[in-house]
């Protein structure tokens, strides 16, 4: 621990905005959001109080479901596929090739745009009047298909693609540092052993990179459950509520559809998930670390 | 030696090994994975839509022009408004600078309290703060809409740049916390012996050893302020529209048939400013990646 | 049939020539040391013997058999590393038998294995711990069983004691010379400590710059070094030096410092073309300076004191011998009172004379 007699009320002084921040943006607005939850308000805030009413509300809209089940969906192939893609690409660039480093900024320059960029290049890309597939129609496949953008059960892929291809390069990035970190003496202990590349991977190198894993999978998981403008930019959420997803739903019950109460209490669902799922990992991270390190 | 000539001697062979072929094979055709949407964007750009008609998306233009980014830069509708996409891109300058200088100077300042000063409280305010990164932002904007209109900033300049620092913070915090922890604590030591207070010790010690994190800092902030779309959307107001805004009313502009062209030129155009900073800054923004990153 | 035969090596990293077209012949069961500096090639030599670098140049032969392009694993070979490269997620018992799971070898034959070796090195009772469970003496016993299991004939180390304290690798350094004595394989011994090369060695090969300065018995360096690189890095504290002159003329030969003094030498042999007037350094180690009795071939070197620096067993006195540094070791219940200036005794058999420019042994 570092010493706790160095005290100063100009360090106080200094802490001041991110107290201000921390318990008015943060806390207080948190605690008014659940506060609103239980109320009926519709745009203007009314305190009166109506249960779970809606809670009730929000899980038998529809669009919420959908949200809901578009959430996971996209999660689960983003995380994946992201995690896996990363994975490859760290482990190939690791190979001691040449132009490495036009590699490693190819890989990772989409990840400095943003998500309406993004969404916006994809759209093109895949709009099948224009895009790929009438392309590859008039190279004289007639019959070629790729339409996922404007098929109902298809297109949350599409977007799941489209973040694939923003963020597997932080998973790369993510995991080449790891892969750095390896002790070279373990890549010859493993070639006087006769190992084969793959299985040194496989069964030494993956485990050793697995807080690197929970790393880059935190970082994209909270970005799964804020994604908006990649939706905006490449479906507006349709065709038709498909590719809705929870952080539009909040949005567009807020400023749009005029339905404070039942936004906030959507916005309250998302809070509490996240939080369950988030505070063993962060406390682990942070706190049990710190003490370890005081010694 | 006639004899041992046959035996190996020097290095093995270099054999091309399918191995070998295939890493690149692979490496290859994720590079292209990766280029196409940049190729597809910057050919589709300078087409007239005469030939985007046509459907071949990666076809060289016949007659490449550059009218669709004059269109797009000074005279592309966004609603009734036709002043093209130089306006937002404006805005995001007028937002993006105080907003980067402003949460820097806090996350700074707040970084340093906590690594060495450690006051009262400072475990729980650090916790929130983290907390305050992976929480969906849905859940402040409504009381935070409601405060600021309160306040009087509510769509207005004074307004965003307030909450993007709000939002800017944790990450910040995290940044130069982690950075100053990084510092002997013995150097702090010798530094309160000699007489420093905090302030002192801050601007005369800590932040010329900062240069490298402010640099990290800064990449991430402009990158991640100029690529924002909820908060400008929501708090910024019309006359502030950042440049993702702006882009996406471009696009959803539709005054007959959709002027792909224009849209790809104005999507390059709001792209440009983090795709320059990641060029520029090669290594320096995986650091930030990786600052950001790592545990405490 | 586990001799180490290397044959006109030669290594490049680049534009830089890190080893010049070494040859070292290794006899079956016979205990060698690379010794030298940082950077001297000894590493890359062992290295290019276990076939985990190309070689520029020249054949690697184990066991009778020329393994230049082998793979690391066919060679017959077991290494083990400085940081011990052990497989962080894995139990001991997992890292002594993943490369053997990996060759196929039946499981019975495995468990014989990793039994016997985990005996040897008394590390039964951490067969189901990981190695972040370990000392870093017991990290060290499970890197070297690794190496055991895969029943080899030659085994590599490169520097395994170095990350250790000065008390475990005094311990471990018995334990690898026990190793040695009870399985009988060729070893090869990377280090940069002189006393790991002088206990453990059979014979030492002094290395610098990629090449071979000198390649003898451990006694041999010691007294006889071939010049003044290995004279210099062999022993502790180092060996003296003072600059002079040869006069092999009249009388007896003698070697003349740069304050006129002539030390009778008439006991040294010289093994090379020695000439009279001759620029030459002396070469005499600490202990072989008598500050009391002359002894029976010895010469008179005057000598003055400054300095005592007491170390238990025995003391190092510091002075002067015609203007440049001197150090003699005395027993350590002797007594000299300083600053005085005295008639000290040396014998010349003992003593090494090299040339001025060349360095090498005269």
């Amino acid at each position: 621990m570092k010493p706790r007699f160095f005290r100063s009320i100009a360090a106080q002084i200094a802490l001041l905005p991110a107290w201000l921040i921390v318990i008015f943006a943060y806390l207080g607005t948190i605690a008014w959001t659940i506060r609103i939850s239980f109320t009926s308000t519709k745009v203007f805030p009314t305190y009166d109080f109506v249960g779970w009413k809606q809670y009730e509300r929000l899980f038998a809209t529809d669009r919420w479901i959908i949200s809901g089940q578009n959430l996971f969906i996209f999660g689960a192939c983003f995380i994946i596929g992201c995690l896996i893609f990363g994975f490859l690409l760290a482990v190939f660039i690791d190979q001691k090739i040449r132009a490495e480093s036009v590699f490693r900024t190819i890989f990772l320059y989409p990840y400095a745009m943003s998500f309406i960029v993004t969404g916006l290049v994809w759209q093109w890309t895949l709009n099948p009047t224009l895009g790929v597939q009438q392309t590859v129609r008039n190279w004289g496949w007639q019959d070629f298909t790729f339409d996922w953008l404007v098929r109902g059960d298809r297109a949350i892929y599409v977007i799941a693609i489209a973040g694939i291809w923003q963020a597997s390069g932080l998973v790369m990035a993510i995991l080449l540092a790891g892969l750095r970190g390896v002790d070279q003496e373990l890549w010859k202990a493993a070639k006087v052993d006769g190992i084969p590349t793959w299985r040194v991977y496989l069964h030494i190198i993956v485990p050793m990179l697995s807080p690197m894993f929970v790393t880059a999978t935190v970082l994209l998981a909270t970005a799964v459950v804020k994604v908006y403008d990649l939706v905006i930019a490449l479906t507006g959420g349709g065709p038709g509520i498909s590719t809705e997803v929870p952080a539009k739903f909040v949005i567009d019950y807020l400023f749009n559809r005029q339905n404070v109460g039942l936004a906030t209490a959507a916005s309250t669902v998302m809070f509490v998930t996240v939080l369950v799922v988030l505070a063993p990992w962060l406390y682990s991270q942070y706190f049990r670390g710190q003490r370890g390190r005081g010694a | 030696m006639s004899t041992t000539t046959m035996e190996p001697q020097g290095p093995r062979p270099s054999r091309i090994t399918p191995a070998r072929i295939g890493v690149y094979a692979f490496l290859v055709v994720s590079a292209a994975f990766f280029l196409l949407p940049l190729y597809v964007m910057v050919i589709t750009s300078i087409k007239p839509m005469a030939e985007i008609r046509l459907g071949n998306l990666f076809s060289f233009p016949l007659a490449p022009t550059i009218e669709p980014w004059i269109k797009a830069w000074t005279y592309a509708c966004t609603g009734v408004n036709c002043e093209g996409i130089k306006v937002g891109f404006l805005n995001s300058f007028r937002i993006l600078v105080p907003s980067v200088i402003v949460s820097i100077a806090l996350g700074a300042t707040i970084g340093y309290a906590l690594s060495f000063w450690r006051p009262k409280g400072a475990n729980f305010l650090f916790a929130v703060l983290l907390l305050g990164a992976f929480i969906p932002y849905q859940v402040f904007l409504y009381p935070l809409v409601r405060m600021l209109s309160t306040v009087g900033l509510y769509n207005s300049l004074p307004g965003i740049v307030v909450v993007h620092t709000i939002f800017g913070l944790p990450l910040m915090t995290l940044l130069f916390r982690n950075f100053y922890a990084g510092i002997p604590i013995d150097l702090f030591k010798a530094a309160r012996v000699d007489g420093g207070g905090f302030w002192a010790i801050f601007f005369r010690l800590m932040l010329p050893l900062s240069t490298p994190i402010i640099i990290v800092a800064v990449i991430l902030q402009v990158t991640g302020i100029w690529n924002d779309f909820l908060f400008g959307l929501i708090f910024a107001g019309r006359e502030n529209f950042p440049m993702t805004v702006e882009l996406n009313n471009v696009v959803n502009t539709t005054t007959g048939e959709r002027e792909y062209n224009v849209n790809m030129a104005a999507t390059i155009l709001t792209a440009l400013v983090p795709l320059v900073v990641y060029f520029v800054s090669g290594r320096w923004f995986v650091r930030g990646i990786a600052a950001g990153a790592v545990k405490g | 049939m586990a001799t180490v035969s290397i044959r006109d090596l030669e290594i490049d990293f680049g534009t830089l020539r890190v080893l010049q077209t070494l040859n070292l012949d290794i006899a079956e069961g016979e205990f060698i040391v690379l010794l030298g500096p940082s950077g001297c090639g000894k590493s890359t030599l062992l290295n290019a013997v276990a076939g985990l670098l190309d070689v520029t140049a020249g054949q690697i032969w184990i066991g009778g058999k020329n393994v230049t392009w082998e793979e690391p694993k066919d060679r017959g070979i077991g290494m083990v590393f400085q940081s011990y490269a052990l497989y962080p997620r894995m139990t001991v018992k997992g890292n002594l038998s993943f490369g053997l799971k990996m060759a196929k070898t039946p499981s019975e034959e495995i468990e014989k294995r990793v039994a016997k070796a985990a005996k040897i090195l008394q590390i039964e009772p951490l067969l189901n711990r990981r190695p972040s469970e370990l000392s870093g003496g017991q990290r060290q016993r499970v890197a070297i069983g690794r190496a055991l299991v895969r029943d080899v004939e030659v085994f590599l180390f490169d520097e395994p004691l170095s990350n250790l304290d000065a008390k475990l690798r005094t311990e471990l350094r018995v334990e690898i010379k026990r190793l040695h004595h009870e399985l009988g394989s060729t070893m090869i011994y990377v280090t940069h400590d002189q006393i790991e090369a002088l206990t453990l060695a059979d014979r030492i090969a002094v290395m610098n710059g990629g090449v071979i300065q000198q390649l003898a018995s451990p006694k041999e360096i010691y007294r006889r070094p071939v010049n003044r690189f290995v004279a210099g890095f062999v022993g502790s504290p180092g060996m003296n030096f003072v600059d002079g002159t040869l006069s092999l003329g009249a009388g007896a030969p003698g070697f003349v410092l740069s304050d006129g003094t002539r030390l009778d030498i008439s006991g040294y042999e010289f093994s090379g073309n020695a000439k009279d007037e001759q620029p030459a350094t002396i070469g005499i180690r600490p202990e072989q300076v008598d500050l009391k009795e002359k002894g029976e071939d010895a010469t008179i070197l005057p000598i003055s004191l400054n300095l005592v620096e007491p170390m238990g067993a025995d003391s190092l006195v510091w002075g002067h011998v015609s203007g440049t540094q001197f150090a003699v070791r005395i027993d350590g219940d002797d007594h000299v009172t300083t600053p005085v200036t005295v008639d000290a005794f040396f014998s010349p058999s003992q003593a090494s004379i090299f040339d001025k420019t060349s360095g090498a042994r005269l």
